[in-house]
């Protein structure tokens, strides 16, 4: 029993990461929120799952957050946005994928080769949980970095948060798990209502970034 | 209850007293009112302070409030050393408190001062009382901020903000490397305590660091060239009283802080720590006292002479630390000793001179001398409080600057005891510096005083001056009588000194009380001796017989003729010796040197009326070579960097990323 909660675990954990990398190589818009879907999907499983290994109740409520809320009605929001701003379908990139993809297997490997080393004395389920989480938070940031859309900058940071969530809840015992993931849920929340109530394409008349960098004020 | 619980109820009274100022700003009563309060709270400290210090109480009286970081409170602590300084502190924080209560009802915005004098007397005392480095930071950065919002009371003036600016500037970076250096020293254990502080012994290399940063930290705010640029534009802003408090007593708290953590924190010292500190002093004492010769603004002249004294203060520390590292611990008694005394001489007749021109500037308006003159016929009592401490900081017996000097110098007498051949050769180097600083020193207060209150009147200004308030005089008289007595009974200052010094260097100098007629011995009856008395009564009656011999002997009229004028009688005050003439020749010395002085001549071509001009230019060789090259440096760093400003959010981005993968490989590398 112990070796299977590991291994599931640890599946489920890993699967995050080839989510990450599936997000990576979508040049799709509707195929990103997907794909996104797909992430929150495994991130509920994932905690689902170390709920009841820690026997630790409160994280079912985490799980149940990720999927309602990320898996169903903010891919939903976001699919309307696009539907309703009629946003391009595909998404630019700066960097061709496959650099990309490249780079994301670095960051994976850095940090897998930075985590197990610094937490040694931890127990494994927790050291492979962080490991993993990092580097899902790595390939994020990547993703927000390498786009050049506001929706796919969202995703990113949804996929950032997503790993944040991942390391708490396999951190046995970390306290407030529950009360932040509601809190980034909120945050990511009002940051999807703030892109549609701005209707950045009726005032800007796009939702590619360079356009909101010629209304910056302090431009001299 | 205890000393140090009374002497921080004073703190607190003090700190109320700025509140109250605060509350009652819009009444015309309230300057009165917290000056007033302001003079008891601080006599009152004082009197506490005193009695710790004469009472030669056994134990160190020390508070723990819970304030300040959780795990260690705030940590309070009277010893002998504190006690001095809160003796020096608050005897300054009286004078200027009840000097004040004159001075301060012309001033133009009392709003701006009323809250923060209070609140800087209180945090000088919090310096002094604290006894864990984050309470001494803490009351440290309080004290630059409280008298930073002091200089800038009179912020349309001009050069007031940018004085209130490079002071602001020199303060953080100050109270940067101090931090630093309580970071190093609480190193192994992580505790800030004073007391824990103390136990350990750092490392070599770990105390010669921290003694630089001290250096840096507690130099800067002391004035030890080339730190002491911030000085002469900040003090002379300020309104006078606070001039005074900042020169006299401010520049005393740098120095309790580098004695307390250099004689008392860092443990043994090493014999090269003395060479540094030696050096700085010696070109701080000379350095100070030729910039002030240059100066004709009276209140800049006294500031400089604050950063020379300070120099002769720190040249006493430095022997101090010489003979302590060698084990002479007698010597070291005496040099320390002499610094000690230096710093109380000094809180008394800066604070004594910046009264006297804060009189002339409420009777005037003005501060550049090429604007007195002839004050003593208008002035007559200011002008003799004046006198009396140009010769004091002049050190001329028998008054108290005479008897510091003379004892840093009989420490620098022994100096052959030392074994090394450096210091050997060092020490009397500073000795002939601390010799023309003294020389250069009197030079210039024959300057002040002749330009500013002999001749005749320069400007219309100096012509309608008029005595000052009884309360100015009072407080000025009241520090001449200190003057005079601390030079004639030397021997008592000495003898409550004596703790201070047991405790800091483990040895004290002979008892002065015990030697007959009241002169004081340093080593030994057969080496040297002084008595401040002797000369005295010896002055007051040759004077005497002398005048008396004269209007007996020779005349008894009273005869009034003008001054001989090479024999050219000119109506104009503009032909008098000013203060620049009186500094040419050393100008002339030292000039081209320490200042790359140039004079220039521009003649008018023969038939032309226009008159010939001499045009001097001086340039400040520390700011040229020190701090004009950082400005330099930073200005073009902040344009380069300014690109910054304006990136894309996705570059914003990106350079978080970078910077973040960059951290997480050194981290994978490092470990």
């Amino acid at each position: 029993m112990e070796h299977l909660a590991f291994d599931v675990a640890h599946m489920l954990a890993g699967g995050m990461v080839l989510v990450s990398f599936m997000l990576l190589y979508q040049d799709r818009m509707y195929g990103l929120l997907n794909v996104f879907a797909l992430h929150a999907l495994v991130l509920s499983l994932s905690v689902a799952w170390e709920a009841l290994v820690q026997g630790a109740p409160h994280l079912y409520i985490t799980a149940a957050i990720a999927l309602i809320v990320k898996a169903i009605i903010i891919p939903l929001a976001l699919r309307r946005i696009v539907q309703r701003l009629n946003i391009h379908r595909t998404v630019e990139t700066v960097v061709g994928i496959g650099p990309t993809m490249l780079a994301g297997i670095g960051l994976v490997a850095l940090s897998m080769a930075l985590m197990l080393q610094v937490t040694a004395e931890a127990d494994a389920l927790a050291r492979q949980d962080i490991a993993f989480a990092l580097s899902v938070i790595l390939l994020g940031l990547l993703m927000m970095v390498s786009r050049r859309n506001a929706v796919g900058q969202v995703v990113g940071l949804m996929s950032i948060e997503n790993g944040l969530i991942l390391a708490a809840a396999g951190a046995k015992g970390m306290p407030l798990v529950v009360e932040i993931s509601v809190a980034f849920s909120v945050l990511v929340a009002f940051m999807v209502i703030g892109i549609f109530l701005f209707r950045i394409r009726e005032r800007f008349d796009t939702v590619d970034l360079h356009a909101l960098d010629s209304f910056r004020g302090d431009r001299q | 209850m205890s000393a140090a619980l009374v002497l921080l109820w004073c703190v607190a009274a003090l700190l109320a007293i700025g509140f109250l100022a605060i509350a009652l700003i819009r009444l015309s009563a309230t300057t009165r009112v917290v000056y007033m309060a302001s003079f008891v709270v601080c006599a009152t400290a004082f009197t506490v302070a005193l009695t710790h210090l004469i009472g030669k109480a056994t134990s160190a009286s020390t508070l723990v409030l819970p304030l300040g970081l959780p795990w260690l409170g705030a940590n309070f602590r009277l010893d002998m050393l504190s006690a001095l300084f809160l003796v020096v502190v608050n005897l300054g924080g009286a004078a200027a408190s009840l000097y004040g209560l004159g001075y301060g009802r012309h001033e133009t915005a009392p709003a701006r001062v009323l809250p923060f004098f209070p609140a800087f007397l209180a945090a000088m005392n919090l310096v002094v009382l604290a006894d864990d480095a984050y309470t001494f930071l803490l009351s440290w950065e309080f004290m630059s901020l409280s008298s930073w919002a002091l200089v800038m009371s009179h912020h349309r003036e001009q050069d007031n903000t940018r004085a209130g600016y490079i002071y602001l500037v020199m303060a953080s970076f100050g109270t940067l490397a101090l931090l630093l250096a309580f970071g190093l020293l609480a190193s192994p254990s992580g505790d800030y305590g004073f007391a824990m502080i103390r136990a350990g012994t750092p490392a070599p290399w770990i105390s010669g660091l921290v003694l630089g940063l001290i250096l840096l930290g507690a130099g800067s705010k002391a004035g030890l060239v080339p730190l002491h640029v911030w000085l002469p534009l900040a003090h002379p802003a300020a309104p006078s009283h606070v001039s005074a408090l900042m020169s006299g007593v401010m520049t005393k708290v740098a120095v309790y802080g580098f004695i307390r953590i250099v004689f008392d924190l860092l443990g043994p010292p090493a014999w090269w720590w003395s060479t540094v500190v030696l050096t700085l002093g010696g070109a701080t004492a000379v350095l100070g006292v030729l910039y002030a010769l240059m100066q004709h603004d009276l209140k800049r002249l006294l500031a400089y002479h604050t950063v020379e004294n300070i120099g002769i203060i720190f040249i006493g520390l430095g022997l101090a630390l010489a003979f302590e590292a060698n084990g002479l611990a007698a010597a070291a008694a005496l040099a320390l000793t002499a610094a000690l005394f230096h710093v109380f001489n000094h809180a008394l007749f800066k604070s004594l001179l910046f009264f006297g021109a804060g009189a002339v500037l409420t009777a005037t308006g003005e501060r550049d001398m090429e604007r007195l003159g002839g004050l003593i016929h208008r002035m007559p009592l200011t002008a003799f409080a004046f006198l009396a401490g140009s010769v004091a900081i002049s050190a001329l017996p028998p008054l108290n600057g005479f008897v510091s000097e003379w004892l840093t110098f009989q420490a620098i007498l022994i100096s052959p005891e030392l074994p090394q051949w450096g210091l050997r050769l060092l020490v009397p180097a500073v000795g002939a510096m601390l010799a023309l600083s003294a020389a250069l020193a009197a030079a210039c207060f024959v300057k002040a005083f002749g330009i500013t209150f002999l001749g005749r009147c320069r400007s219309p200004a100096a012509e309608r001056a008029q005595e000052v308030d009884r309360f100015s005089l009072a407080t000025m008289f009241a520090f001449v009588a200190l003057c005079l007595l601390a030079g004639i009974f030397p021997g008592f200052i000495i003898d409550a000194m004596a703790p201070v010094t047991q405790a800091l260097v483990g040895a004290r100098m002979p008892a002065q009380a015990a030697v007959p007629w009241l002169s004081i011995v340093p080593i030994a009856e057969a080496r040297s001796s002084y008595n401040g008395l002797l000369v005295f009564l010896f002055i007051v009656s040759s004077a005497t017989f002398a005048a008396v011999a004269i209007h007996r002997l020779a005349s008894r009229k009273v005869r009034r003729a003008p001054a001989w004028d090479c024999g050219f009688p000119d109506p104009n005050p503009a032909t008098q010796y000013t203060a620049g003439s009186f500094a040419q020749p050393i100008r002339r010395v030292f000039g081209p040197q320490v200042f790359l002085a140039r004079e220039q001549v521009s003649m008018p071509p023969p038939g032309d009326t226009r008159p010939a001009r001499l045009r001097v230019q001086l340039r400040d060789l520390v700011w040229d070579t020190l701090y004009a090259p950082i400005e330099g440096f930073i200005g073009l760093a902040a344009d380069w960097l300014n690109v910054l400003q304006f990136l894309t959010i996705r570059r914003y981005l990106t350079l978080v990323f970078v910077a973040l993968v960059a951290l997480l490989l050194v981290l994978a590398l490092w470990r």
